[in-house]
């Protein structure tokens, strides 16, 4: 077999409390389409990274052409022939198409820059790719597609071994993606190893020769194209296994009926924003749960911030006990008794300097204003009641609450929300990242919520958890509701997963 | 992950995590820059050994600590405000020319007045400059919270024009006022204690009560602390960070009518120049980072005193004018470098951290890697 150009090896990255990618092997032949695929926070940008220097790995060791190599920064990845083209261009728009390409390179006579010598090449380079546009006209006359082309044509003529491309085609129409797959195809014929990073599955199999699948930052697996079919892609990079799933709770995922009539709590009609989720209806009962199934990126928190107020509708109508309002802002939404755990605890939803009490009483308070504050006994109340109901630890309220692990601070997120007064209680992810124990507990207390008569918005990339605590099930797929599933018991997790791999009900 | 987190120190941790009493002593916030208030005070008695003495004269009390915190005033109370637009992520850079701004005003005011010597006309004017002062601080507000400027450039616009706009009310002249009631603010004494150093402490006390009894204090921490999710819990951020500036702002005024009382003249050039660096320093010193979130005002008081202190030392050690500024920078480094944790387990662990560091690169030297390679 055929030497590989780039392998890693046992490739190690830690961030604070995160283990970005554990002991990742992944390898590179020229020549070569190789899809990098995982959901988002899967360890997919963190590896690139660490390919291109921007973070120097904590352990593992990197093979480039045969000898090992230490990456320290971009630059050395550059010299090293590793080339990489973001989602976002990173040129300037305001410079020719030439400059572009030779900026910080540019051919050089008497020390001064050779433009005519700049503008053949730069015209030839473009040529070679079969790109039509003029090199001297200024970057920003071309749509993004053509500069992103640019991009490309500058990174694969700096250093031609790897080219990363991040997320390519998020922003191309399709005939556009055309383009873009006519160049790749003509970079791999010429020896080229490309690492093409992209959510959408049908572009993979459409473009990619091999592909690597992470999973919660670890190798999920190497595959050929041909050898995984696109649902059995799908539970690969959920990590869910097909056979095991049925036995898990013993087998005694109880059926979920919905609970009798009456007039929805919340009932969305047609909502929407644009480029975050096209237009969906939902209904929520009070003691129902509704889960929201779906690849990350699919449009399920998109969907969910709509109901918030976090984000804006641009079109649909929203019902509240039966009346129509519009959502303005959380504040709003919160006067109508919704509660919302971000999925991004620390950036959306903890103060990580406070204490847990203080991050505990915080939406009780921001809903009375400052003029009203809650007394320290009622505070420490609060706090050390639901300490003890969900057994925060540590067990101390005045513990800085960016202290406390994964686990411990979704429950003090949970805490925040259930001592308002709220009726409709959304959840996105509220278990990833925490151990089984504590996700044990919260499913639980979700189930009892529920059956006290809270509405529940559960979102989970894990079917198991969903169907285990939902009496319906939303389906998301490319930011469009694509199902609504009764959990009648006859729902089975390969229905689920079928549907989000094939984007239809089956 | 739950027992790594368990095991991690957390500052508010009950004693039973805290190792000695002298560390639980030294993480207590105000320690360092009441040790550094300490040192430096304590310096100052080496160089004049009746720095400590205070005693009464006709009434009033005189000696060296009173003269700081009387000097001191004008700068706890910009610093003050500054504490909490500080706390709420933002910076406030019109401190200064709000202080030349106010008492232009009221010095204007007062010299235009047919008596000037009377209680009516020091109000006015006070009303005056407190009242413009809103206006500005009101400017500031929208510009950050509206509209959406960042702070330090918002700030900036009134920083640069405030001070043409204090020219001008002087018409580029010092202007001078004989008034016993407004000499009173920045001057005179009050109880045998200089009028500046009780109202000062007075607004500062106000300050504390009205953070810390409200759930003001928690609300500008967590709008300071992690914005996105402070909107996400439905704190009003917006009206809370525009109020912060009209605090400063009218922070800022008293300054000024302090400042400008104390010499009974209005200097549109010079009153105020450079305060808000002092200011921010000062917040610094005092624990609260420029990050924002958790603010202490009691540790701003003790970090303005320490920069007022320094001043005062500069004068009494007799160093060269033309170096002070250069002694006051580092001084004012090593104090930071000296409350910084960071900075101390790096002096403290240097040796360790170097080991570890080698050991976890046995290929750092690779042959691609010509820059390091060099």
């Amino acid at each position: 077999m055929q030497q590989p150009v780039l392998e890693v090896r046992g490739i190690r990255k830690e961030f604070p409390g995160v283990v970005a990618l554990d002991g990742v092997d992944f390898r590179l032949f020229p020549g070569e389409v190789h899809a990098l695929i995982g959901e988002n926070g899967a360890g997919k940008s963190t590896l690139i990274k660490v390919l291109t220097g921007v973070h120097p790995a904590d352990g593992g060791e990197v093979v480039l052409a045969g000898s090992q190599v230490w990456i320290a920064g971009p630059l050395q990845a550059q010299q090293a022939g590793i080339s990489t083209v973001y989602q976002e261009v990173n040129l300037c728009p305001n410079l020719s198409v030439a400059e572009n390409i030779f900026i910080g390179r540019e051919p050089r006579r008497f020390g001064l820059i050779n433009w005519a010598a700049m503008r053949r090449r730069a015209a030839e380079l473009v040529r070679e790719l079969d790109l039509d546009i003029d090199v001297s006209a200024p970057l920003n006359s071309y749509s993004i597609a053509v500069q992103q082309l640019v991009a490309i044509v500058r990174a694969v003529d700096v250093s031609a071994k790897v080219l990363i491309l991040d997320e390519p085609t998020s922003s191309l129409d399709r005939d556009e993606v055309r383009q873009l797959f006519a160049v790749i195809r003509r970079l791999r014929d010429q020896g080229v190893a490309i690492l093409f990073v992209s959510h959408f599955l049908d572009q993979i199999y459409e473009i990619c020769d091999r592909m690597t699948v992470l999973r919660n930052g670890r190798l999920e697996g190497e595959y050929l194209i041909g050898e995984l079919n696109q649902v059995q892609l799908v539970s690969r990079m959920i990590g869910a296994e097909l056979a095991g799933l049925d036995q898990l709770g013993g087998g005694k995922r109880r059926e979920r009926t919905a609970p009798a009539g009456g007039t929805a709590f919340l009932q969305a009609d047609g909502l929407t924003r644009r480029g975050a989720v096209d237009p969906y209806d939902l209904a929520i009962r009070s003691g129902e749960v509704i889960g929201l199934a779906g690849l990350l990126g699919s449009g399920r928190t998109e969907a969910a911030r709509l109901l918030f107020g976090a984000d804006q509708s641009d079109g649909g109508t929203l019902r509240i006990e039966g009346a129509e309002t519009v959502l303005r802002s959380p504040r709003d939404a919160i006067a109508h008794g919704i509660a919302f755990c971000s999925e991004n605890r620390k950036t959306e939803g903890l103060v990580g300097e406070l204490t847990v009490r203080e991050n505990i009483v915080l939406a009780l308070q921001a809903a009375r204003g400052w003029l009203r504050p809650l007394s320290r006994t009622a505070q420490d109340a609060y706090a050390l009641r639901w300490i003890r109901a969900l057994d925060i630890r540590p067990g101390n309220p005045e513990a800085l609450v960016r202290n406390l692990s994964g686990g411990n601070q979704q429950k003090v997120l949970l805490a925040r929300w259930l001592i308002t007064d709220s009726k409709l209680l959304i959840l996105d992810e509220p278990t990833r990242g925490i151990d089984i124990g504590a996700k044990a507990e919260i499913q639980k207390l979700v189930a009892n919520l529920a059956e006290d008569g809270m509405a529940v918005l559960f979102i989970s990339a894990e079917l198991e958890e969903v169907l285990r605590l939902s009496h319906r099930v939303g389906v998301l797929r490319d930011h469009r509701m694509v199902a609504q599933l009764d959990n009648d018991g006859e729902l089975t997790p390969e229905r689920v997963m079928a549907t989000i791999a094939s984007g239809a009900d089956q | 992950m739950s027992t790594a987190s368990s095991q991690a120190p957390s500052p508010g941790s009950p004693p039973a995590t805290a190792t000695s009493p002298l560390k639980a002593v030294t993480r207590f916030r105000l320690f360092w820059p009441a040790v550094v208030l300490a040192v430096l005070l304590v310096a100052n008695l080496g160089f004049t050994p009746g720095f400590f003495a205070v005693h009464v004269q006709g009434g009033h009390l005189y000696g060296s600590l009173i003269d700081i915190l009387h000097f001191g005033a004008p700068l706890i109370l910009v610093s003050l405000g500054m504490t909490l637009v500080i706390a709420t992520g933002g910076i406030d850079l019109s401190v200064g020319s709000t202080v030349a701004i106010s008492g232009a005003l009221a010095c204007l005011q007062i010299s235009r007045s047919a008596d000037p010597g009377s209680l009516g006309t020091v109000l006015t004017a006070v009303g005056i400059a407190l009242g413009s002062a809103l206006v500005l601080g009101v400017v500031n507000g929208v510009l950050v919270a509206k509209v959406g400027v960042q702070p330090i450039i918002a700030t900036l616009i009134l920083m640069v024009a405030g001070r043409g706009v204090a020219q001008l009310i002087t018409d580029g002249q010092i202007i001078t006022v004989t008034s016993d009631p407004y000499k009173l603010i920045g001057g005179g004494y009050w109880l045998t204690m200089p009028f500046a150093i009780l109202l000062s402490a007075l607004v500062v006390l106000a300050a504390v009560l009205l953070t810390r009894l409200t759930a003001l204090g928690l609300l500008l921490e967590s709008v300071g602390g992690n914005p996105v999710a402070s909107r996400l819990v439905g704190i009003r951020a917006m009206r809370l960070v525009a109020l912060v500036y009209v605090f400063s702002a009218l922070c800022a005024a008293l300054a000024g009518l302090m400042v400008s009382s104390n010499v009974s003249a209005a200097d549109g050039n010079n009153a105020g120049l450079w305060i808000e660096l002092d200011a921010i320093l000062a917040v610094v010193l005092g624990g609260t980072s420029l990050n924002g979130g958790r603010f202490s005002i009691g540790g701003t008081v003790l970090g303005a005193l320490i920069i007022q202190t320094l001043s005062t030392t500069v004068y009494t050690i007799g160093i060269p004018p033309e170096t002070t500024l250069v002694f006051k920078a580092f001084v004012v480094i090593a104090v930071c470098l000296i409350q910084s944790p960071a900075f101390r387990a790096k002096l403290a662990g240097r040796g360790a951290r170097a080991r570890r560091t080698a050991a976890a690169r046995p290929h750092a030297v690779a042959p691609i890697n010509r820059e390091v390679g060099k």
